[in-house]
């Protein structure tokens, strides 16, 4: 995921490039308040590990094919998001300069795209949030493959947002983010297989060792805390950043047609296809009442607020349905558990007779 | 593995180039880092139809690689990665952008095609570019430059650090798995039963090693920060090499 000088243009570089000070200015600042003369050493080993760690093959079972170590989320679960972050800088401008792994001017963007969102939305957010109050072998893989897909599936995200607003490639917008998206799904999901097998292994044998077990101090001199979110306020900073994309994300969507629609006009001449027949028009009478906001606007109305509040009500409707779904599973699990122990009472009186 | 000696070796090679004594390794590190990131800067500042433009600019890295006596093989190599990827994002141009530029006999070239090249070139420039500025400036000089303007001293005292525990690191790591490869012959990395033990093991000694580091740092009087000290002030030369690439950069584009 690493972009190469060549795919961003100097306004985006410099963009990222500020974001990016700005994220390691701040850490600069938290990090020093720790104990910083004992955390740098162990700094500059970590990063060095996590670099060597990175050219190891793992193999994956069945596909013949291998994967890597997610530095971002190893390091935050070790030093502390903000060392973490730190580190990742330095080993992405090695990485740049040493290897050509990267591009000097674009090492703002893949500081963003890789090292912010695995040590701050995988290790601080995703990290702390799931094993700050009780670490366990489970949470600890749970959240280091939740950690490492998002921040996956962020970087990916990010990289083609920055390739198209430097004007870089022809692709449309949907084909190429169609391109990223599922293949890092797939390496998130390996990335975070691999990193929760090193975890759990320093879990079980040296477990002060991570960052921070509650009411324990690691090896940086760093005590840990509970979680600083409750679950409650996670969902809530994940529904405002929701809410957020939903209205401001929306403005900026294409008015070009999607990669379908491009695909049908090229070869049928036009995006919408009509069909004849009466379940056709029944279909469409029964869209044309549910259909609220038809074409993300109001109906009759060209405005651009339709637009952010089709964004507001998609993501709420999709949240719903989430919702509805994860209650209905667990409704039938437990009637699941409580029929099994029904009948687990019932043979056990039968054999007690 | 042979990915990890290949590392150990390219990293023992820069640092070979850069101890050289020679005209462009000895030019203070800061006017050569402001001139590489102009250099990249411009470089990909061009239009995505402006190829003849874009070529102007390899006068600066043939001068530079003829100056300093680079060899370019290292940098053949590292151009694989970068141009794999540039590639891959380009190759769709000529599919979506049909319009005729101009003509060769009948051979109509389209701007797609112009683009996919351009991209090319700027990918191979900017890595040239930075290539130039590592096989000339050791990783010292480099952090000392970073320092002069203006980043914290803590990232480039990690930056050092890192670089210098990289192949002590990888020789380590190389060890391991070429004792691995003997036990389990013919098979393509790591066993999904082992990632957990082998890599972890390597982890937990590896912070160990930070504590003995560290012990040993504050044995030597330590206190949260290195001296950096170039070999070299930075004299008139320095300033007009500076100031003859950036004019010139600033009139080739």
């Amino acid at each position: 995921m690493h972009m190469a000088d060549a795919l961003v243009s100097p306004a985006v570089a410099g963009t990222m490039y500020a974001a990016s000070a700005a994220a390691a200015a701040y850490s600069v600042k938290k990090v020093q308040i720790d104990d910083l003369d004992r955390k740098i050493p162990m700094m500059g080993v970590m990063g060095a590990f996590v670099f060597a760690a990175q050219m190891i093959n793992f193999s994956i079972p069945g596909t013949g094919s291998s994967g890597h170590l997610c530095g971002g989320m190893l390091l935050s679960a070790v030093l502390g998001p903000y060392a973490g972050f730190l580190t990742m800088i330095a080993i992405l401008a090695i990485q740049c300069l040493m290897f050509a792994d990267g591009g000097l001017l674009a090492l703002g963007c893949n500081i963003w795209n890789m090292a912010f969102y695995g040590c701050f939305i995988g290790g601080c957010l995703i990290w702390r949030g799931m094993t700050g109050k009780k670490m366990t072998k489970k949470t600890i893989t749970a959240a280091s493959i939740v950690g490492c897909m998002a921040g996956l599936q962020l970087g990916a995200f990010s990289v083609t947002v920055e390739t198209l607003l430097s004007g870089i490639t022809e692709l449309p917008f949907a084909v190429f983010l169609g391109m990223m998206q599922p293949i890092h799904l797939a390496i998130g999901l390996v990335e975070g297989l691999i990193t929760a097998a090193v975890l759990v292994f320093v879990y079980e044998a040296r477990p002060e060792m991570l960052c921070c077990k509650a009411g324990q101090t690691d090896l940086a001199g760093k005590t840990g805390t509970a979680g600083r979110m409750s679950r409650k306020g996670t969902v809530a900073v994940l529904a405002v950043l929701a809410l957020l994309i939903g209205t401001v994300a929306s403005l900026f969507a294409s008015g070009n047609p999607d990669g379908l629609e491009w695909s049908m006009e090229k070869v049928a001449g036009t995006a919408e296809l009509a069909a004849e027949g009466g379940i056709y028009r029944s279909a469409e009478k029964i869209q044309e009442i549910t259909a609220f906001l038809p074409d993300y606007a109001f109906k009759s109305s060209e405005s651009a607020a339709g637009t952010s509040v089709s964004g507001i009500a998609g993501g709420v409707i999709v949240l719903a349905v989430c919702l509805g779904v994860c209650v209905v599973i667990k409704k039938v699990r437990r009637s699941g558990t409580v029929s099994a122990q029904t009948a687990e009472r019932g043979n056990a009186k039968k054999g007690t007779r | 593995m042979k990915k990890i000696s290949e590392a150990i070796s390219d990293l023992h090679k820069m640092d070979m180039e850069a101890g050289r004594s020679g005209w462009l390794q000895g030019v203070h590190p800061l006017p050569k880092l402001l001139v590489t990131v102009f250099f990249i800067l411009i470089t990909v500042s061009f239009g995505k139809y402006d190829l003849a433009g874009l070529l102007m600019m390899g006068v600066y890295l043939i001068v530079s690689f003829v100056l300093g006596d680079i060899s370019v093989r290292l940098l053949v190599k590292r151009m694989r990665a970068v141009l794999a990827l540039v590639c891959l994002v380009g190759i769709a141009n000529p599919f979506f952008d049909r319009k005729v530029l101009f003509l060769i006999g009948e051979f109509a070239v389209t701007g797609g095609m112009v683009s996919a090249v351009t991209l090319m070139v700027k990918g191979i420039f900017a890595v040239s570019a930075s290539y130039l500025l590592m096989v000339t400036t050791s990783i010292e000089d480099l952090c000392y430059a970073l320092r002069k303007l203006g980043i914290p001293g803590i990232f480039v005292t990690v930056l050092m650090l890192v670089y210098r525990y990289i192949i002590v690191l990888l020789k380590e790591i190389e060890r391991m798995t070429d004792a691995y490869a003997l036990r389990a012959p013919g098979q393509k990395g790591l066993h999904y039963k082992v990632w957990g033990t082998m890599v972890g093991q390597l982890l937990l000694r590896s912070m160990d090693r930070a504590q003995i580091v560290y012990d040993s740092m504050m044995l030597r009087g330590y206190h949260g920060g290195f001296y950096l000290r170039c070999k070299k002030r930075a004299g008139r030369g320095d300033y007009l090499y500076a100031a003859v690439w950036l004019t010139a950069l600033l009139v080739l584009s």
